[in-house]
């Protein structure tokens, strides 16, 4: 994004190029332009810029996109990790 | 933006937690099942706590006009103008005051005149969605089609799988949506894509769907200009207005716990040496904190580094620079002036990493590794400062 870039080489996405009918879908739905159409396929172009939402892998028709997604941020996580140990999370929502 | 606040919260990997029932997962309680997924069919997990939704459609809905008669019924029309009861929801959102009831009943609603042919467009129903998607239409025929998202914006309720192709799909049945169109074409923001899989939503419904700006502010061009999505429609922004409406209500959640762990600063330090260290104490904690939660955040892209944490920890250093001079430092020994140059940093380091869930460009994965190696150094960092404060009381 620009004028923000987060932390290099962290995020999940895989594209299974092979797999790829080229529709476009993923550029569509991406909100920091990750991948690019070339030669009818796709292709990732920035993936330090992919914030994990999950668009482009719930909106692929061929499953040809997979990337965790879930919640992002610390006290989200630090519940979710109380909670892997049974443990109450302070406030109780758990992703807000 | 269609929406504001928090980034998506997707699928939960839990692998331990007790399996709930759906009884047991309503909206109002607070469980999280790994079996959550975006797009998925039965009802969301995790709403906000006190949500019970938005209700049914009546003359009392925000901007209501008139009743339009159709043959599915009448759908209400409602007004493109907010009024001032409108802003001043708005505003009161931004504080979190009234926050959970900021909500709109789910289901079919008329903006002008629309006929058959006319667009679809799709929201949550989050007062604030709702209201930045009617103000935009000014003048335009649409029918606008609310989905029940328990008061979340568009983008985390897509991460939440509330804004999800179930709730469409059921949305489109229960309003008899294919009675009012001719046309099988729906509009729907960029940011509800992580929960909504539009060849899911053409396969069960026929409804082709469009995915067609981030920000609502750009519906009228989409419109207007053929329905084309131009690439700055896609690009998701984080200017200093888009972070500073979001600092009053980061401010006001975080006011509890700041308020507890401050009085436990104060009483520690007052028991540990006498009042003035206490307050001292006391007023250095509430400023990192307040450093961590609002200068980092706005002054996130000239901050050093591209961890949120390390740019915390430069937002607590600054702050710990300016305490120094203003609450006469130099009279401190060695060992406690080392120890608020060392917890400082980390407390806002804390708070300002915990705005990754509010920040447009970061990714759990990134989030995850953050936390694994801030956590142990911010504890670490905590634990130093305290045996430094107490050699320093001896020293």
């Amino acid at each position: 994004m620009k004028g923000f870039r987060y932390l290099k080489n962290v995020v999940t996405l895989k594209l299974d190029q092979p797999a790829c009918i080229g529709c476009g879908r993923c550029l569509e739905v991406c909100p920091h332009q990750v991948f690019e159409l070339a030669g009818k396929m796709a292709s990732i172009r920035d993936r330090d810029a992919c914030v994990e939402c999950g668009a482009c892998a719930l909106n692929c028709p061929v499953k040809a996109i997979s990337v965790e997604s879930g919640v992002g941020c610390a006290s989200g996580m630090i519940n979710e990790w109380l909670r892997e140990r049974n443990l109450r999370a302070p406030g109780g929502s758990c992703c807000s | 933006m269609l929406q504001t606040k928090t980034r998506p919260a997707g699928p939960f990997k839990i692998k331990t937690i007790r399996r709930k029932t759906n009884s047991e997962c309503s909206p109002s309680s607070s469980c999280c099942s790994e079996e959550s997924s975006p797009g998925a069919d039965k009802p969301p997990c995790c709403g906000p706590p006190t949500s019970k939704g938005g209700g049914v459609i009546t003359d009392k809905v925000p901007g209501f006009i008139e009743w339009l008669n159709t043959p599915i019924g009448r759908i209400p029309r409602i007004d493109t103008k907010l009024g001032f009861a409108d802003h001043l929801g708005a505003c009161k959102a931004r504080w979190a005051l009234g926050r959970m009831d900021f909500i709109v009943p789910s289901g079919l609603y008329a903006l002008g005149h629309p006929t058959a042919t006319d667009p679809v467009l799709v929201t949550a129903n989050y007062k604030m969605s709702y209201d930045r998607v009617r103000r935009e239409l000014s003048g335009r025929n649409v029918w606008l089609l609310v989905l029940e998202t328990f008061g979340v914006n568009v983008w985390c309720a897509a991460g939440k799988g509330t804004f999800g192709t179930g709730e469409l799909v059921r949305q489109i049945k229960a309003t008899g949506l294919t009675e009012i169109v001719s046309h099988r074409r729906l509009i729907l923001p960029i940011l509800g894509a992580p929960g909504v899989s539009a060849h899911e939503v053409a396969r069960r419904t026929g409804f082709k769907v469009d995915y067609a700006a981030i920000r609502a502010a750009d519906l009228l061009t989409y419109l207007d200009h053929g329905m084309v999505t131009t690439p700055e429609m896609r690009q998701v922004t984080f200017n200093f207005y888009d972070r500073l409406v979001l600092i009053p209500v980061e401010l006001v959640m975080a006011m509890k716990s700041v308020a507890i762990v401050g009085l436990v600063t104060l009483l520690t330090l007052s028991a540990l040496s006498n009042v003035t260290a206490g307050i001292t104490g006391f007023c250095a904690y509430i400023g990192a904190a307040v450093c961590g939660i609002a200068l980092g955040p706005l002054l996130l892209p000239w901050l050093p580094g591209r961890s949120f944490a390390v740019k915390g920890a430069f937002t607590g250093l600054l702050w710990c620079g300016l305490f120094y001079v203003v609450a006469g430092g130099t009279a401190w020994n060695g060992a406690i002036t080392a120890a608020f140059f060392i917890a400082l940093p980390a407390i806002s380091s804390f708070h300002t990493l915990n705005f990754t869930g509010c920040s447009t460009y970061t990714s759990r994965s990134g989030v995850k590794k953050e936390m694994r190696i801030a956590l142990p150094v911010m504890g670490s960092s905590l634990v130093i400062s305290l045996i430094l404060l107490l050699a320093g009381r001896f020293l």
